[in-house]
């Protein structure tokens, strides 16, 4: 052979690997994400074959609002699955936020006085979503100073923030209460929660601004870039210099602040704070994240994933109701539904470790044969 | 219990007479783009014991896991009583009698000596049971064998290190092992506990068991050894049997020429102090054990200053301690002026004190993330304008950052995990560089990264310390310390033991300094042979030239690859 055409360059192979290995990096997340959007299309297209009210504008109006509940409660727990937490407690957080809110509708009595005091609409409003904010701080203390483990954390919170909401509610729904007083300045309640600006429910308008300000946070945002980070490696983001605990403990005030809002939003929706609003709301909002191409072990998963995972999974509830389906059989076939979005996204990363790993064998080979070839020349 | 006897009774008929009962031939193991072993030839032997020296990173930890069966290698093959075999996992290798005893033991703490001896082979009855009497039996006999008075039901959690080994070696016996490896078996065990294992080894190679011992101290390696076998940057340099080579044998193979590297004749003006270490002691947060014992150590503005030490010795918990990641707890700490006390770990960053960490996996690198995202993580709160990050700032500052300390990548959106091993190191390197660092700690900053992307890293520090970065980094190379620092502190068992000038330091003075062999021995042994130790010192000067030669080679065809990308 001739010794002019081979000059080997060993050091070429690892960047030309690394260049190829990028561009597979960036399909591999179009898929991940892809296939949220590809099982939605599916589902929508089964069904709108199988039914001629299901792409009507008003079960599109319900479908959205269901959604916008579940995507809304779903975003927070985006936040804390990214740091490879959990929060059970939202479900609860809901219920509980609706029955502060309705018993300050209905006065709050200064204990040792005849006095009740009326908070006004907005007070009422701040102070509910302060509530849940202040649970999930609750949380986030436990979790990030004391180092317990969050499911068990928030499992108990779930029982505690529900358990209060009973307490709250002493076995009575609040309902005409929420109406308001013309003379208490907290009448209004429902035509503002309840509207449509535009035509569309204000909870879907609610999901779409907090869509994009998670968006920009965990984009543009040092808090975003800390939250991954956390996920993916806390001790390597702790060395440098990465604010582990504050960062910990904020993502679960945000969670109970995004059940809160939902916990306000629902009461308007159902016209009444009862004992049972918010249940199983984690395990939806967990469902839409996981779907929406998250790691449940931290460091992946984007806003855009978990929006369309709460679309799949909303979409195919209603689906399922409008077709008939027995509500037996939607149980099983939205749990299918759901194992079968991890199991694919798990076979996806086995194989792309797979094809990364022969990819390093044959560079390594070829690296070899090519020194062969250098050493038999010289 | 008669099948074990029976085996062992088997081995009896020619325990001493040396034959080679497993052969590696040709093994080479690649991980991604660094070859951790470059075709060995090895062979253990029956009633033997094969000591395996070198340093970190020579490759002997990866043979020892292809001989065992955690890992295949990548080209080569095995032969095990003269029929080539490969290894399919650890269960494999014992049920063909090979039998790892890792440095850090592998015991169920919670369970008894009995329990943890047959875990997974458990003895079943007639009506499938476990029969724990049998068991019991056999876990008895085994502990008069090796002379150690355990009784069976004890939990490991109970007994001490040395014991506990003891329990590692019944296991790989009541497996059958005909040969064992044992990977720095005397770390973690007192003098007298090393007696008993010396003899346990004895016993075993009089039965037939052929031994591979890997350790780093040197001395007491040699003294159990039948052959010698020396490993260095991957490659098997020597052979020879024990009678024949002494300690400054074992250490000029180890260490062979001078590194690619030598900057001893590096101007030497250093500035005001950057870091004062004063009287500082570090207690284990668990169990309360004093790791760093009133150590005190100024470092100067442009000044590299090596702890050497080995593993164990308390360069590890230093310095995570100055990074923050754990309490001081006793002395003080100065980083210019300022006491360092009340700072947690970001504070230092900015104050200009990072950490370079020992593992790069756990701690350095957050692996989901890009090359660019990884290196500008420190820095991100000086990128930030209006609440957001300034991106294109962000990513002006890491790219100028990845040309500076050179790191081979597709770009900054690369997977960190697609980098080797030294690029890595880079980008941990240069992520601390970016937060304009007055001290930078590096622990092993070249653990697990080829010879040269070694001297690459300690140019970029030289090169830094030049512009008045103050450098403290621990290793347990040598070589590496003598020829990449201005001062060279050696540690032992929690202090700083003696200082020493590189430029006239000997290995020897530095290794007996560490422990790593006795004073005593120093004396009577390699004397003589100085002038042939001193050897590759003079001959620094010329390879010095030759290895710079080559890295300008490299260097400029790497600019070609990026001109032609």
């Amino acid at each position: 052979m001739s010794t002019t055409t081979t000059t080997p360059a060993p050091p070429g192979a690892p960047a030309a690997e690394e260049k190829s290995g990028r561009s597979r990096f960036n399909m591999n997340t179009a898929l991940v994400e892809g296939r949220a959007l590809i099982a939605l299309i599916i589902i929508i297209a089964i069904f709108a074959i199988l039914s001629d009210n299901y792409l009507t504008a008003g079960n599109l109006t319900t479908i959205t609002k269901q959604v916008a509940f579940n995507a809304i409660v779903a975003l927070g727990m985006l936040l804390v699955i990214l740091n490879g937490g959990i929060d059970l407690s939202v479900g609860s957080i809901v219920g509980f936020t609706a029955a502060v809110a309705g018993n300050l509708f209905r006065g709050v009595h200064v204990p040792g006085t005849d006095v009740t005091m009326f908070p006004s609409l907005w007070v009422i409003i701040v102070l509910s979503l302060a509530v849940g904010m202040l649970v999930g701080w609750i949380n986030g203390l436990l979790i990030a100073r004391l180092n317990l483990a969050p499911f068990i954390v928030t499992l108990g919170m779930l029982y505690v923030a529900r358990g209060l909401t009973e307490v709250l509610l002493n076995g009575q729904n609040i309902t005409n209460e929420l109406f308001g007083q013309p003379g208490l300045n907290n009448t209004g309640f429902f035509t503002i929660f309840a509207s449509k600006p535009l035509g569309l429910p204000l909870a879907a308008w609610v999901m779409i601004i907090l869509a994009i300000i998670f968006s920009i946070v965990l984009n543009r945002t040092p808090f975003g870039r800390w939250l991954y980070a956390t996920g993916s490696n806390e001790r390597a983001a702790q060395l440098s210099g990465v604010p582990v605990t504050s960062v910990k403990t904020w993502i679960y005030v945000l969670s109970g602040l995004c059940a809160a809002i939902v916990g306000i939003l629902q009461m308007a929706n159902i016209s009444s704070a009862t004992a049972d609003l918010g249940t199983f709301y984690e395990l939806n909002a967990i469902a839409a994240v996981v779907i929406g191409g998250a790691a449940l072990s931290g460091g992946r998963g984007t806003v855009r994933g978990t929006i369309i995972g709460a679309f799949v999974i909303g979409f195919l509830a209603n689906g399922l109701v409008i077709v008939g389906v027995s509500p037996f059989w939607q149980k099983v076939i939205t749990g299918a539904v759901i194992i079968l979005a991890v199991a694919v996204d798990q076979i996806q990363q086995i194989a792309q470790r797979r094809r990364s790993a022969a990819r390093a064998v044959a560079a390594a080979k070829a690296a070899a044969s090519r020194r062969e070839m250098a050493g038999s020349r010289s | 219990m008669t099948e074990h006897v029976a085996l062992l009774d088997e081995h009896d008929v020619a325990p001493h007479d040396g034959a080679v009962v497993l052969q590696a031939v040709d093994i080479a193991k690649t991980y991604g783009v660094t070859r951790a072993l470059k075709g060995v030839n090895f062979e253990v032997r029956r009633g033997k014991v094969t000591v395996l020296f070198g340093e970190n990173g020579a490759g002997k930890s990866t043979l020892m896991k292809i001989l065992s069966g955690v890992e295949k290698p990548t080209a080569g093959q095995l032969i095990l009583d003269g029929e080539p075999i490969t290894l399919e996992s650890t269960n494999d290798a014992v049920a063909r009698g090979i039998s790892i005893i890792h440095q850090e033991l592998n015991l169920a703490s919670n369970l008894s000596v009995r329990d943890n001896i047959f875990i997974g082979r458990e003895i079943r009855g007639r009506t499938g049971a476990i029969d724990y009497g049998r068991e019991r039996e056999i876990t008895q006999q085994l502990m008069e064998r090796l002379e150690e008075d355990i009784d069976p039901n004890t939990l490991v959690q109970d007994l001490r290190v040395g014991q506990q080994q003891v329990v590692e070696i019944a296991r790989a016996l009541a497996a059958d092992a005909r040969i064992l490896i044992m990977d720095e078996p005397t770390s973690a065990l007192s003098a007298t506990e090393v007696e008993v294992l010396f003899k346990v080894i004895h016993e075993l190679t009089s039965h037939g068991v052929a031994i591979v011992y890997i350790s780093h101290h040197l001395e007491e390696a040699l003294e159990i050894a039948d052959y010698a076998v020396v490993f260095r940057d991957g490659e098997l340099v020597a052979t020879e049997e024990a009678a024949n080579v002494d300690l400054s044998w074992v250490v000029r193979q180890m260490v062979g020429r001078e590194a690619d590297y030598d900057f001893r004749d590096e101007p030497r003006d250093f500035g005001d102090v950057a870091l004062s270490i004063q009287g500082v002691t570090v207690a284990e947060p668990d169990t309360g054990r004093v790791v760093v014992n009133n150590v005190s150590l100024d470092v100067r503005q442009g000044e590299i200053v090596c702890l050497y030490g080995l593993m164990g010795a308390g360069r590890t918990e230093l310095m995570e301690a100055l990074a923050g990641r754990d309490p001081i707890s006793g002395g003080r700490v100065l980083l210019g002026d300022q006491d360092i006390a009340d700072m947690d770990i970001q504070e230092r960053i900015a104050n200009g004190m990072g950490l370079v960490p020992e593992d790069r996996q756990r701690d350095g690198l957050v692996q989901m993330m890009s090359v660019g995202k990884n290196m500008s993580l420190p820095s991100l709160l000086s990128t930030v304008k209006n609440l957001f990050i300034a991106r294109k700032t962000e990513r002006e500052n890491v790219d100028r950052q990845i040309s500076d300390v050179r790191v081979k990548t597709a770009g900054q959106d690369a997977l960190i995990t697609s980098l080797s091993g030294g690029n890595q190191q880079k980008v941990v390197i240069g992520k601390i560089l970016l937060t304009e660092p007055k001290v930078m700690l590096l622990d092993e900053p070249t653990r697990g990264i080829d010879v040269g992307a070694k001297g690459e890293i300690f140019a970029l520090l030289f090169r830094e310390a030049k512009k008045g970065l103050a450098v403290l980094y621990v290793t347990s190379e040598v070589g590496e310390a003598i020829t990449a620092s201005h001062r060279l502190i050696v540690m032992s068992k929690g202090r700083l033991i003696r200082e020493f000038d590189p430029r006239t330091a000997s290995r020897d003075e530095i290794m007996a300094a560490s422990g790593e062999h006795d004073t005593h021995y120093d004396e009577e042994g390699p004397v003589q042979e100085g002038p042939v130790q001193e050897g590759p010192v003079q001959e620094g000067p010329v390879q010095e030239g030759a290895a710079q030669g080559a890295a300008d080679q490299e260097v400029a065809q790497e600019a070609a690859e990026g001109a032609s990308q």
